[in-house]
């Protein structure tokens, strides 16, 4: 024999490391299958939701410009006055305008009327894009004559044809076209009132144009392509502010876009998330049980001479592998998913939603995937280092240490991270983002809390005295092998989630049924000029209509509070007040009692004002008092029309916004608007759609300049557009759902390799199918109620929370669903367990052995 | 400069004489005792125990259940750490090693045998035998492996699964896996203690036919006091404690 001396030599030997788990994987592929499965449906979603945020970005840059229909819109709720008039005249290369305002169009051939958005052109706007009409030519042909062109749901609504003629004000105009789509438009924004489009030569005619009613007005340019817009707005910018002018660019409108469409992704990538983390919850346990019966496998390895990192690297890569198969499988549906995608948001969306495959997404949903993989199967991984090679013999090994390993701490710590810090991109706050982390880890806590302490109960207070069957069910929640604590965390935690997004759905979805029942208003009349008010109040009276409200409406502007106007605002940096109060138009009536939806939270109702000397006590509506950083008794002037009032902060109301009537943030005592440009607003409730349809007749005939409201009709369109929502909601929420069942079959089915040497022992030793059958029951329906309820309880929790401090909505437990959802996730536990079990009694012990084991 | 030669202190023929010695002894166990700690108190499972072995023999380790007989192979293959006292083997004191520096050593100078044959059911009975082989890094190591399954009767199983063969099977295809990277020594726990009588006898000819031809030291845990009677050497344990330690021949006699 030669001399060698030992000397050590540290070596990982990859390529064996990679063989040997891909030997292991072989073998157990249906196994790690379930692993896999928990992962993908989170990863489709995310990879989904991801591609459609990047194509929308994508394509918003691409159409930016037809999104626009212009190189600058400037736009004005008001005429722009003569001094600005010279520079609005002088921008660009080719200039149009538009004067838009809401008002009832009626279609002469069948009596049919309804709010509409009236749009009068003129010039060759849009640059950019189409109006695209049936027949093509109306787009052009309309302009020259006295034609219009219709929304085509409109013409669809009243079965108007081209060459029919609609009546807007006191004119009569031509169909000229069916308008399918303009520029920058989505199907929701028209939803409410559709536009049609008239020349602007015939807006005057048309009698419209009175005083207090609201217009706006936009001006758009089109610029030689080598003129930078940017800079020709630089100088002018502050010239257009003064003059209340809004400016819209293709670059803003572009910024606008993408910001209104990236709050819907976001809302949507933290659903997908929620499968996500169901997931994460399928991967440990799956793997957590799948090590603890390698332990004799990796003890083999370690006597033969593997050491500690080798052990750990070849599950490592196991793990890693299937994690990034699960990953590419999930990437893949989710680029299926999202060929979807397009025909569900496209009433949200103004531009042409593209589907091409995401690349940066599909990416993200890799690392994704891997990363979860590695980062929950680590927590069960890192057991492999510390085991013994002696574990293969059957003699006593030191107790292991009570002590948690540091590096479990540490891989908690990052879990933490890597949670706050997806959520934190989503939402972009990290207070939220690490409020809703720790909410689940403490729902992680609670049930493993809950599952020690059934284990505790059941152990302490064990039935001696009931029947074997009932005992060796109870035995099974505290024996060693023992599921409690895995089944309960994973059920239970899968509940809470799906629990929260439902709750929070019919929160949501409550909150809109509720102002659409019951004996509400259904119809508003506005722009009623003050010499119409007395005629429209008796033709609502000769329909045998009630009138339920009747009030006055005056468009106002705050000059000054607390003797700062908006110049010294700006400049005093200690001031709190929002210079934006002085920009915006405030829509106020006066009276001198509150109504059914106002309660006085402070101070007193403005007494009516007799003479000139007496204070004008205005009342203020809570929230916005606070916006303002008013209070009680501070001065505020208010410009009325041209007019300044000094009035005081008199009270502060709280005002049910949720109740259809006419709310008012201000309100002014009686004595001092009266004679201000003003209209109003009529409501009435409308018992059938017959009625509604000859009382709008009846008042567009009389009154053409009076708009109206069927609100029937607008909750039915809320309706189509929350269902459209609600659906895209439910969409992304169903990979949650179906996650979760996942995972709770992954999770049931891991249990059962636990369970299958005593099932085959007790069968070997006689037990009959249905003994062992109720044991299973018994044991799986304990298990899966203790975590439904758990579950059930952190999801109630959870859900009040958000809908107190998220979504300002009432939390009422909702017992139903609390009782079918504990119920059916109770007995689907048990049935799955069942299902699991049946495998095993229709075999014959020794064959199952075999297979199983 | 001038060079200083360093006298010679020591005869060739000495250093050889020396080193033929320590060759001689494989395993050196010195007052090596076993002790864990309970909620009773303190368990001593091995006390003072002391014996070498030397290179190329055959010692059976006998004694009845609980005697400590496990743990002690354990210990001596560096399966765990000693309460006090040294293992020596191969001239590698064990208890100056970390736990991979043990598992090499395991690994370069190391066969085991169990019981419960311990095939890892994952791979089949040809991976089985290349894993010793492949964690070296050695190459060539199917070849290899198929020559020891071809010994041991099992060519034409290569490619079973562990969970489709006999215990028996199963039993061959670990004493291939055993003497598949020529270990210095073997350690067999109870071989043939889950095997019928007839299954027993061929693999304990298998196993001393394979170890004669290697000359590998082979140490054997066992109740059997037939196959202990096949080994050279017996050591009995009992209570943790060596009791006799002789020539197997002596105590035939």
């Amino acid at each position: 024999m030669d001399r060698e001396r030992f000397v050590y030599k540290k070596k990982l030997r990859l390529r064996w490391l990679m063989k040997m788990a891909w030997r292991d994987t072989r073998r157990n592929f249906s196994r790690l299958a379930l692993f896999i499965s928990s992962i993908i449906l989170g990863i489709a979603a995310l990879v989904a939701i991801f591609s459609v945020g990047d194509n929308v970005q994508r394509d918003i840059d691409e159409q930016a410009k037809t999104l626009t229909g212009a190189d600058l819109i400037i736009q004005s709720n008001k005429q722009v006055s003569d001094s600005i008039r010279p520079l609005l005249d002088s921008l660009g290369q080719k200039r149009s305008k538009e004067c838009s305002f809401a008002s009832m169009v009626y279609f002469k051939k069948n009596n049919g009327t309804r709010l509409v958005q009236v749009c009068a052109l003129e010039g060759d706007y849009p640059y950019y894009g189409d109006l695209e009409t049936t027949p093509v030519s109306a787009e052009k042909e309309f302009r020259k004559n006295q034609q219009a062109l219709v929304d085509r749901t409109l013409m669809l609504q009243y079965n108007a044809h081209v060459g029919d003629s609609i009546q807007i004000g006191e004119l009569t105009f031509q169909i000229a076209g069916i308008l399918n789509k303009e520029p920058g438009r989505t199907n929701f924004s028209t939803a409410v009132a559709p536009p049609v489009y008239i020349p602007y030569r015939y807006l005057d005619a048309t009698g419209l144009l009175k005083k207090g009613s609201r217009f706006s007005y936009r001006y758009y340019y089109k610029f030689d392509s080598t003129v930078d817009v940017e800079k020709v707005l630089a100088p002018i910018k502050s010239k257009l502010e003064k003059a209340e002018l809004r400016y819209e660019t293709v670059a803003s409108n572009k910024k606008d876009t993408g910001r209104t469409f990236e709050d819907l992704t976001k809302f949507l990538t933290l659903i997908g998330f929620i499968a996500l983390l169901l997931g994460c919850i399928g991967v440990a346990s799956s793997i957590h049980v799948y090590i603890k019966e390698k332990f004799n496998s990796i003890a083999v390895l370690k006597c033969l001479g593997a050491n500690g990192s080798q052990a750990f690297l070849i599950y490592l890569i196991e793990v890693t592998g299937i994690g990034l198969l699960g990953a590419v499988i999930g990437a893949a549906s989710g680029i299926a998913v999202q060929q979807i995608l397009p025909a569900v948001f496209k009433d949200f969306l103004p531009i042409e939603l593209s589907t091409t495959v995401s690349w940066i997404s599909v990416g993200k949903g890799l690392i994704l995937g891997m990363l979860i993989s590695l980062l929950f199967g680590l927590l069960p991984l890192i057991s492999i280092r510390k085991i013994s090679p002696l574990n293969i013999f059957r003699i006593p090994v030191e107790p292991a240490s009570k002590i948690i390993d540091p590096l479990k701490w540490m891989i908690y710590v990052i879990i933490f991270i890597f949670i706050a810090t997806f959520i934190k991109a989503q939402v972009g706050y990290w207070n939220t983002a690490i409020s809703y982390t720790v909410g689940i880890f403490v729902a992680f806590l609670v049930l493993t809390l809950a599952a020690w302490l059934l284990r505790w109960l059941v152990h302490r207070f064990f039935p001696a005295t009931w029947s074997y069957l009932w005992r060796q069910g109870f035995a099974n929640l505290y024996r060693p092998n023992n599921q409690t604590l895995i089944l309960v965390v994973t059920i239970g935690l899968g509940t809470a989630l799906i629990g929260v997004l439902y709750f929070i759905q019919s929160i949501l979805v409550n909150r809109i049924t509720l102002s659409s029942s019951g004996d509400q208003p259904n119809m508003v009349l506005f722009d009623i000029q003050p010499k119409q008010q007395n005629e429209v109040a008796d033709l609502t009276k000769q329909f045998h209509l009630p009138i339920l409200q009747e009030v006055p409406i005056v468009t106002v502007r705050i000059e000054e509070v607390n003797g700062k106007n908006e110049e010294q605002v700006k400049h005093d940096t200690a001031a709190k007040i929002s210079p934006y109060i002085f920009q915006s138009e405030f829509r106020v009536t006066y009276r001198d009692t509150l109504t059914s939806s106002e309660e006085l939270t402070e101070g007193k109702l403005g007494k009516p004002v007799r003479s000139p000397n007496d204070v004008i006590y205005v009342s203020l509506e809570e929230g916005n008092a606070n916006w303002m950083h008013v209070k009680i008794g501070d001065t505020i002037v208010f410009n009325v029309q041209g007019m300044l009032v000094r009035t005081v902060l008199g009270s502060l109301r709280k005002v049910d916004w949720q109740r259809i009537q006419t709310n008012f943030r201000i309100i002014f005592p009686t004595g001092v608007l009266e004679d201000a440009p003003q209209f109003h607003v009529l409501i009435t409730r409308i018992p059938s759609a017959e009625v509604s349809a000859k009382f709008q007749q009846a008042v567009v005939r009389q009154f053409p300049n009076i708009s109206i409201i069927d609100l029937g009709l607008v909750l039915s369109v809320l309706n189509d557009i929350l269902g459209k929502i609600g659906f895209v909601i439910r969409f992304i929420a169903a990979f949650s759902m179906i996650t979760g069942l996942i995972v709770l079959i992954a999770s049931v089915l891991i249990s059962k390799y636990q369970r299958i040497q005593e099932t085959v022992l007790l069968r070997t030793l006689g037990a009959s199918r249905k003994q062992i059958l109720s044991i299973t029951a018994i044991e799986y329906f304990f298990l899966g109620a203790l975590a439904a309820a758990t579950g059930i309880l952190l999801s109630l929790l959870g859900s009040w929370l958000l809908a107190k401090f998220t979504f300002n909505a009432l939390f009422t437990i909702p017992w139903v669903a609390v009782i079918i959802i504990f119920i059916s996730l109770s007995f689907l536990t048990v049935i799955i367990g069942l299902i699991n079990s049946r495998s095993i009694l229709n075999k014959a012990p020794l064959e199952v052995l075999r297979k199983e084991v | 400069m001038p060079v200083v030669q360093k006298p010679v202190t020591k005869k060739l023929t000495d250093i050889l004489e020396e080193e033929k010695i320590i060759e001689m002894t494989i395993l050196n166990v010195h007052n090596l005792s076993k002790t864990f700690k309970t909620s009773n108190g303190i368990l001593t499972i091995l006390h003072d125990i002391n014996f070498s072995v030397e290179a190329g023999s055959t010692l059976a380790i006998v004694g009845p259940s609980g005697s400590g007989k496990t743990t002690l192979l354990g210990l001596c293959a560096g399966l765990d750490n000693a309460s006090t006292g040294s293992v020596e083997l191969n001239n590698v004191r064990l208890e100056k090693l970390n736990e991979d520096e043990r598992a090499q050593v395991r690994n370069r100078y190391v066969g085991f045998i169990f019981q419960n044959f311990q095939l890892l059911p994952t791979l089949t009975a040809l991976e089985n035998v290349m894993v010793p082989l492949e964690l070296r890094g050695e190459k060539n190591v199917r070849a290899r492996a198929h020559e020891l399954l071809d010994k041991v009767g099992l060519g034409d199983r290569l490619h079973h699964y562990p969970s489709q063969l006999s215990g028996g099977e199963q039993q061959r295809v670990s004493i291939a896996r055993a003497f598949v990277h020529q270990p210095r020594i073997l350690f067999a726990d109870e071989p043939t203690g889950n095997l019928d009588e007839e299954t027993s006898n061929k693999i304990i000819k298998l196993l001393f036919d394979l170890n004669h031809e290697a000359g590998t030291t082979l140490v054997i845990v066992t109740h059997n006091l037939d196959l202990a009677a096949d080994t050279k050497r017996i050591i009995k344990l009992r209570g943790g404690a060596i009791v006799a330690d002789e020539k197997t021949e002596v105590l035939k006699n």
